[in-house]
């Protein structure tokens, strides 16, 4: 990246983070017709969490082809630099006021407050750690996420460590289970609490059934021992309640423990700036056009809820970027007039309201896995799904000629198990 | 997993195309010929446990040394998938690999790998730090 030469005091749309919601977002806008636009990534260079992703499978959806994580930026980052757009990397947003006065902090310019005719959250999340889940034992070095296991592997080729247990089973900690393999490193295991892996099959299979790594389901870790450096872990089997059988643990000896145990939304600068929060998704409220509930601020990615996939948070945060463009231009769309409610086995949607004059992508969640099931949208419309899972996100697309009976305000969108019975269905 | 009796051999394949997880079998009589395929819930589930069985191919993605680039590591991937077996013998060709920065993506950085036929190439540019 060449270095920004100067920073303006007043842009069109300052974008927090430059991964993939920021430049989906920034082209976005680009297209609406607004010129200056501040993307702000606190990393060396744009690109995000893609850069350290060096595995392939991104894209299908979007590109209709399978690449890797950095090929899967460049392509995007290619676009932006054929626009005029400063990107303001090494740099942190640390404020954003509710007028949308932006402070941000850069080895360059040093502590500087510009204004944004409108703001894109997109700063993604953030690992849960050892921490958040309170595993007992001494505090050694060597235990950490997989997703920063990954980084240290994969863009500064340092090795972790030589022997690596992995706490969860969540597609980065496969991922990494695989990579520290092939780097010569050995993986006494995976161990999941849950009685089902979370990770993708296909990470089940090419990443540890290909290295006959060993996945523990239902087994956790119960204590981490070492004064200075990891020595052992103790595992131990999980009953119905996750509860630790204390009276069946074994030792696994180990120097690191990665923790693949899910991501939580980063959301300081919501907080700060007082947007609502809902519980569900630990992420901004949003509207149809990826509005936050204050005005001109808008977010999309793994800042709003979290994604499985990079092509559906490219796709989100094209609709906030171009609704980010309307507002600044001026033609933001009819506020929406239907607010959707999570309902039997929903854990989460995104977006929380729509309006029945557009079609809509919704991004359901769902509690339990289902084999056979219908997705109800109230009683307006209704869809068969073959089989569900909370690791994978629902999508629905909700078309206007859905509502045109409905008069309505709330629609609730229930997930239930399908009874198979009259003929000629799958 | 593999299970192997006088009259042939059953192995065993976890379906990567749906999340159903279809666990499918595959059966050989003594000679190696396919006989039967079973328990999967759809056509694309037979297909690909069948691949996964006589041909199966993984593509490589892992990282080699650059000199004087914004990281210390280049990621790399195979063009294609190469066949599974080969996986080790690729990456152990691409360990003492180093390049020079500028890197674009898409150069070459080992043709012909492990007699795959598949090129490696940069999976991002790297600029010169």
């Amino acid at each position: 990246m060449r270095p920004l030469p100067s920073i303006s005091d007043d842009y069109d749309l300052v974008i927090v983070g430059a991964g993939p919601a920021g430049m989906a977002a920034a082209l976005a806008a680009l297209e609406t017709g607004i010129e200056r636009v501040l993307m702000v990534d606190r990393e060396v260079e744009p690109g995000g969490i893609l850069n350290q992703c060096i595995h392939n499978g991104f894209g299908l959806h979007y590109f209709g082809e399978e690449l890797t994580g950095p090929e899967y930026a460049q392509r995007f980052l290619a676009d932006l630099l054929d626009h005029n757009i400063d990107i303001a990397t090494d740099s942190y947003v640390f404020d954003i006021s509710p007028d949308r006065l932006v402070t941000l902090m850069s080895p360059e310019f040093g502590v500087r407050q510009v204004t944004a005719g409108a703001v894109v959250l997109a700063m993604g999340a953030r690992e849960r750690t050892r921490g958040a889940i309170r595993i007992p034992g001494t505090r050694p070095s060597g235990v950490m996420t997989a997703g920063l296991a990954q980084k240290f592997v994969n863009q500064f080729g340092m090795l972790p460590g030589r022997r690596v247990a992995i706490l969860g089973s969540g597609d980065i900690g496969l991922i990494m289970a695989r990579r520290m393999k092939l780097e010569g490193m050995e993986v006494p295991g995976v161990f999941e609490i849950m009685p089902h892996a979370n990770g993708l099959n296909r990470n089940i299979v090419q990443c540890l059934d290909d290295f006959h790594t060993p996945l523990h389901l239902s087994t956790t870790v119960v204590e981490i021992h070492g004064r200075d450096r990891v020595e052992k872990v103790t595992v131990a089997p999980v009953d119905e309640q996750l509860r630790p059988d204390m009276s069946r643990t074994r030792t696994i000896v180990c120097d690191t423990l990665l923790g693949s145990i899910g991501l939580i939304p980063e959301n300081e600068l919501s907080l700060r700036l007082g947007l609502r929060i809902d519980p569900t998704t630990s992420g901004p409220m949003v509207s149809s056009t990826m509005e936050t509930s204050r005005d001109g601020v808008f977010a999309a990615g793994n800042v709003v809820h979290i994604h499985d996939i990079v092509d559906f948070v490219s796709q989100e945060a094209l609709l906030a970027g171009e609704n980010a463009g309307r507002f600044i231009t001026g033609r933001r769309p009819p506020a929406d007039n239907i607010k959707l409610n999570a309902g039997v086995n929903v854990a989460s949607i995104v977006p929380h309201t729509i309006s029945s004059d557009r079609e809509h992508t919704v991004y359901v969640r769902v509690r339990r896995p289902l084999e056979k099931s219908w997705l109800r949208l109230g009683d307006v419309y209704e869809k068969r799904l073959r089989y569900v899972v909370p690791a994978e996100m629902v999508s629905i697309k909700v078309r206007p000629r859905f509502l045109e009976e409905f008069h309505g305000d709330i629609l609730t969108i229930d997930i239930v198990p399908r009874h198979e019975s009259g003929k000629g269905e799958e | 997993m593999t299970t192997v009796h006088p009259e042939g051999a059953i192995y065993h394949y976890l379906c990567i195309e749906c999340p159903l997880g279809c666990r499918i079998e595959v059966e050989e009589d003594a000679d190696g010929n396919i006989v039967d395929v079973r328990g999967y819930a759809c056509n694309k589930g037979k297909t690909f446990a069948e691949r996964e069985h006589t041909d199966p191919r993984r593509m490589v993605t892992t990282t080699v040394a650059v000199q004087g680039g914004l990281w210390p590591r280049l990621p790399v991937r195979t063009t294609t998938a190469v066949p599974k077996d080969r996986v080790w013998a690729v990456v152990e060709l691409l360990r003492p690999v180093s390049v020079e920065s500028p890197v674009r993506m898409g150069e070459v950085v080992f043709a012909d790998i492990a007699g795959t036929g598949v090129d490696v190439v940069a999976s991002r540019d790297m600029p010169v730090r």
